[in-house]
């Protein structure tokens, strides 16, 4: 038997709010099933599961805040036998009686999944049903992203913020810029506080990069083209598994790699916001697959709607101030990682090639490294892999 | 379709990006990236979205003449033009 409990996402989260159940007692998850959804500073966040098996039971009200690390359900493992049926420990047969009067959606949950009406075949759960009620929504004009298209809580919010506000005050609802501040003030001024810094930095010729973009995305529909930002990502990634230090979390005091590339993608959101989101096994996706997890990945963070393993496992992060900006960024470590990577915006300048001066694209990469960890010899060598990489796309 | 249909699926589409800005205030010879602040990821949803709402795939070398609201709507007007005779 295993308890799911609320993960922490982020140093700096001490607590979230269950608003979505997306399973019931008796239905089995695989791991990575997203089972719960989660309101926190950065959003609704979408939780999934590490552990497969079958759900026993769910321990916490929809609507309840609780602490990190409070079980919200007991998962039975595969091959685990059943908890004895009758005699449940706290209520015994033929108890209904609510003792209080909480809030109404109380266990027992109602099944989580049911048919909307006007669209045969697509599943809501409940909690999305009735959001969808108060706010007067079409279900049949909303996109489910759960299991199997099912409509969920941040699937109607969405919906809810596009349709429904006026224009001037449209934003993702599940955002609370003021608690993201808080959040990004608390994480940055620890950072400040317990990482000694230093800081590198790196100008590389993308011109053959560009050029090699270009040619390519000349051949693709739009929803398939590249940006350069992606080939950054795939780039520090490749660069990061031959560097191991720069790739983990300082923890208790010592340095523990990480045995993956999750990569922090930095990304800004209107109004004043910051997130990093993983991008999962970096090193490892196509420059295809991982442009269109980084379109997918911005668009739901930008929304509102990042998943747990999203927030709470990066294992190096990547700044890009994209086509507009400044030329160089010197980012702050998120603890506990031990690096960031910035890449200023591209500009045009002049650069000896072959022994004459000629106008390139020329990109400043920066590396920010936690000096408990590495040193800038280490730093540089690393910074310079990268750059040697940006060079080279056709092998990213 | 007229100018002002496209007009309206484009400040539809910007919308969906930018949700808070108000499109009918916004200078249409202006610079989208810096009126509406929008980066090169959000330009290239805006462009995907053209090409599926209105099936014109506009390659990459031409996203400069697309910057402006006017020169979006003269750019499309252009394309649908050519397209239809």
């Amino acid at each position: 038997m295993v308890e799911f409990c609320m993960p922490s996402l982020g140093a700096d989260m001490e607590a979230g709010t269950l608003v979505e159940w997306l399973v019931k007692p008796g239905d089995w998850v695989k791991r990575g099933d997203v089972v719960a959804v989660v309101e926190t500073q950065k959003g609704a966040i979408e939780i999934e599961t590490y552990q497969p098996g079958q759900i026993e039971k769910i321990l916490v009200d929809l609507n309840s805040k609780v602490p990190v690390g409070t079980p919200l359900a007991r998962i039975r493992g595969e091959g685990e036998a059943a908890a004895p049926a009758p005699a449940p420990p706290t209520a015994p047969a033929a108890a209904p009686a609510a003792p209080l009067p909480v809030q109404p959606p109380v266990r027992p949950l109602p099944p989580p999944i049911a048919v909307a009406p006007g669209a045969a075949g697509v599943r809501v759960s409940p909690a999305a049903r009735r959001l969808a009620e108060e706010r007067g929504i079409d279900l049949a004009t909303v996109t489910g992203s759960g299991p199997g298209g099912a409509i969920t809580y941040p699937d109607v919010e969405h919906r809810h913020g596009e349709a429904a506000a006026p224009p001037e005050k449209k934003r993702a609802i599940g955002l609370d810029l003021p608690a993201m501040r808080i959040a990004i003030a608390a994480a940055m001024a620890r950072s400040k506080r317990e990482i000694p810094h230093y800081y590198l930095e790196h100008q590389v010729d993308v011109t053959g990069c560009e050029q090699w973009l270009t040619r390519k995305n000349a051949t693709l529909p739009p929803d398939s083209r590249l940006l350069i930002g992606a080939l950054a990502i795939k780039a520090v990634a490749l660069a990061a598994r031959g560097f191991p230090a720069f790739n983990g979390f300082y923890r208790d005091g010592k340095f523990e790699p990480a045995p993956a590339v999750h990569v922090g993608v930095a990304i800004a959101i209107r109004g004043g916001g910051l997130a990093s989101p993983a991008l999962h096994d970096a090193d490892q996706l196509s420059l295809d697959e991982l442009m269109s997890r980084m379109r997918d990945l911005i668009q739901r963070t930008r929304s509102g709607r990042i998943r747990s393993s999203e927030m709470s496992d990066p294992t190096v992060t990547v700044s890009s101030l994209g086509e507009r900006g400044v030329e160089a960024l010197y980012g702050i470590i998120y603890p506990p990682q031990v690096a960031i990577i910035g890449f200023g915006k591209v500009v045009t300048r002049p650069w000896v090639v072959d022994g004459a001066i000629a106008p390139r694209s020329v990109v400043t990469i920066t590396l920010s490294g936690d000096h408990r960890v590495t040193d800038g010899h280490a730093g540089a060598l690393f910074l310079a892999e990268i750059g040697k990489l940006m060079q080279e796309p056709e092998k990213l | 379709m007229s100018d002002i249909d496209i007009r309206r699926v484009l400040q539809e589409e910007l919308n969906n990006i930018a949700p808070e800005v108000d499109m009918a205030s916004v200078d249409p010879a202006a610079d989208l990236r810096e009126a509406i602040d929008i980066d090169s990821m959000d330009f290239l949803t805006f462009i995907t979205a053209i090409h599926h709402r209105l099936g014109i795939d506009i390659p990459e070398v031409d996203y400069p003449k697309l910057v402006t609201l006017d020169g979006a709507i003269a750019y499309i007007t252009a394309h649908l033009k050519s397209h239809r005779g």
